[in-house]
C-alpha cells in the first residue's frame, strides 16, 4: 500500500461538519437503571439487599442483574442508578484493587479506603459537569470497625447506622429506624434477615421499578458473602377487594 | 455557575410572555443543599464554634451524625454549611495547605494566615464556587479570639459573633439581641462575653433552631478555643 494514503485509527479526520456539530454530550439521563439499595449495620457487621433488575425506563429489561459486589477482600458495594457506569466503575475498583496486589506487600484496602477511592470518583466527576448517576452504598469491616457509607451523583457522603437509597430513602429508612436506629447490637442475623425482607417486600408492593428476585449480602468478621437470587412470599389477596380504577 | 441556583427562577415565564427556543441545553445542576447551621462566637481569650450534625435532603434526613465543624489544627476550627460534598473538600483542601505551611516554615500558620488562605482557596473557585458559607475560628497572634466569616467566593470579614446556614435567619437576630445589642435603649454596643456566656448562648440558639427548622438538629459540636488548644463537646439536639 501506498505508505502515503495509509491512515491509522486515529488519524482519521471526521467531516468538519460532524465534529463541529451540536453541543458537546454527556449524561444527562440515565439509561438502563436499578433501583434501592437497602442496608444497615447489625450485631455481626453488615448486611444489604437489592433486587436484580436492570430497567429501561418502564421496561424490565435486564433481569439478571448483579448489583451487590464484593470489592476486595472484606468490602461490599451496592449500586442503584445507571448500570454502565456502574460497570464503568468496578473496572477501576478492579484496576485499583489489582494495583495494590502488585504492591506485594501483604496489604489489602480496607473499607475506609475503598470508600474514600469511591466518593473521589464521583467528586471529580461532579465536578467535571459529567457524573456518574449513580448512589453506592459501601459496607464492610475496617480494623474491626463497621464501616457504612453512602456517595451518589454529587458526591455528598455519609455514614449511617442505616442506609437506604433511591425509593427505599422514602419507603425503607422509615422501617429501619423504627427497627434498626439505636439497636444495632442486639440485633441478630436472623433478626437481620426478617428486617431486610420486610423492607424488601413493601418496595416490592410499592416501587413499580423492582422485581421478586433479589440477593442479599452480608459482611462479617469471616469476610463477604452475597446470596443467590430468592424470592419473597408475597399476598395479593387485598386485590380482590379493590373497586374502581376499571376492575 | 451562579446562574443555575436560580434555574427554576430561569424557567419561569411571565404571562406575557411567549417562550423561546433556547438553544443552549440545559445543564445539569451540580449543587445539593443538605441544610444544617454553623454558629461563631468571639470572645477575649477565647472563640466558639458550633454547628449541628444533621445531614439532609429535601424532606429526607441521610444521618444525623455527619460533623460540619472541623479542627484544622490545634488552635483553629472551621464550620461549613450548605453543600456538605464540596464542605468536606473544602476543608481537606485547607488542612493540606496549613500542612504544607506547617513543612515549608517549620512553624503552624497563623490563625490570620490561614483566614486569608480560606478567602484566596474559595475565590480560585470564583467562576465554579464551593457552594459553602464558611466559619472560621482560632486565636489571633495577641492572643484574641479571631472569628472570621465568608461568602462562598471567598469574601472575607472578621467579625464578633456570626450564624450561617439554614437556621441563620432564626439564630442571627437572637445573637444581634443578646450579643450585639442591637436598637436597644440605653444599651452600651457589643458585649464581650465570657466563656459560660457564650456556651449558653449557643445552646439556646441550636435548640431554639432546631424548634422551629427541620434541617437543624440530632446533635450539637461545640468546639471552643482558647491559648490551651481546642476542646470539644457533642450535645444532643431534638431527634425529630
Amino acid at each position: 500500500m501506498d505508505p502515503i494514503t495509509l491512515r491509522l485509527p486515529h488519524t482519521v479526520q471526521r467531516p468538519q461538519e460532524l465534529t463541529s456539530y451540536g453541543p458537546t454530550t454527556r449524561t444527562t439521563q440515565p439509561i438502563v437503571t436499578g433501583t434501592s439499595v437497602v442496608a444497615f449495620k447489625y450485631k455481626d457487621g453488615i448486611i444489604m439487599a437489592a433486587d436484580c433488575l436492570g430497567s429501561y425506563g418502564s421496561l424490565a429489561r435486564f433481569r439478571n442483574e448483579k448489583r451487590l459486589t464484593q470489592v476486595g477482600e472484606k468490602t461490599l458495594l451496592g449500586v442503584s442508578g445507571d448500570i454502565s457506569d456502574y460497570q464503568y466503575l468496578q473496572h477501576k475498583l478492579e484496576d485499583m484493587i489489582t494495583h495494590e496486589y502488585d504492591m506485594d506487600d501483604g496489604q489489602s484496602l480496607g473499607t475506609k479506603s475503598v470508600y474514600k477511592y469511591l466518593s473521589n470518583i464521583m467528586y471529580g466527576r461532579r465536578n467535571k459537569f459529567d457524573p456518574l448517576w449513580n448512589a453506592y452504598v459501601v459496607g464492610g469491616i475496617d480494623n474491626g470497625e463497621k464501616v457504612l457509607g453512602f456517595v451518589d451523583m454529587y458526591a455528598t457522603t455519609y455514614s449511617s447506622d442505616t442506609i437506604a437509597t433511591g425509593f427505599g430513602s422514602h419507603l425503607a429508612q422509615p422501617i429501619l429506624r423504627r427497627r434498626v436506629e439505636g439497636r444495632t447490637e442486639q440485633i441478630t442475623e436472623e433478626e437481620a434477615l426478617e428486617i431486610l425482607d420486610e423492607c424488601m417486600r413493601v418496595l416490592f408492593y410499592r416501587d413499580c421499578r423492582t422485581f421478586n428476585k433479589l440477593r442479599r449480602a452480608k459482611v462479617t468478621a469471616q469476610g463477604v458473602e452475597i446470596s443467590e437470587p430468592y424470592s419473597l412470599e408475597t399476598n395479593w389477596d387485598f386485590a380482590e377487594d379493590i373497586v374502581g380504577y376499571g376492575a | 455557575m451562579d446562574f443555575m441556583m436560580h434555574s427554576e427562577q430561569q424557567n419561569q415565564l411571565e404571562p406575557t410572555q411567549a417562550p423561546v427556543e433556547r438553544h443552549s441545553h440545559n445543564q445539569w445542576n451540580p449543587y445539593v443543599d443538605n441544610g444544617g447551621t454553623s454558629l461563631i462566637i468571639a470572645g477575649k481569650d477565647f472563640v466558639l464554634v458550633a454547628s449541628d450534625a444533621r445531614q439532609s435532603v429535601g424532606y429526607n434526613i441521610n444521618t444525623r451524625y455527619d460533623p460540619k465543624a472541623y479542627e484544622l489544627s490545634n488552635k483553629t476550627v472551621l464550620a461549613t454549611s450548605v453543600c456538605s460534598a464540596d464542605a468536606k473538600r473544602l476543608c481537606e483542601v485547607l488542612e493540606q495547605r496549613a500542612q504544607l505551611y506547617y513543612h515549608k516554615h517549620e512553624r503552624q500558620i497563623s490563625t490570620q494566615a490561614l483566614a486569608q488562605q480560606l478567602s484566596n482557596t474559595l475565590y480560585s473557585r470564583r467562576m465554579f464556587p464551593y457552594y459553602v458559607f464558611p466559619l472560621l475560628g482560632g486565636i489571633d497572634a495577641e492572643g484574641k479570639g479571631a472569628a472570621y466569616s465568608y461568602d462562598a467566593i471567598g469574601n472575607m470579614e472578621r467579625v464578633t459573633y456570626k450564624a450561617f446556614g439554614s437556621a441563620s435567619a432564626l439564630v442571627q437576630p437572637f445573637l444581634d439581641n443578646q450579643i450585639g445589642m442591637k436598637n436597644q435603649r440605653g444599651a452600651e454596643g457589643e458585649r464581650m462575653l465570657t466563656r459560660e456566656e457564650a456556651l449558653r448562648l449557643a445552646i439556646d440558639s441550636f435548640t431554639g433552631a432546631a424548634e422551629r427548622d427541620i434541617y437543624t438538629g440530632d446533635w450539637l459540636d461545640i468546639f471552643i478555643i482558647d491559648a490551651a488548644g481546642v476542646h470539644k463537646e457533642t450535645r444532643e439536639l431534638k431527634h425529630d
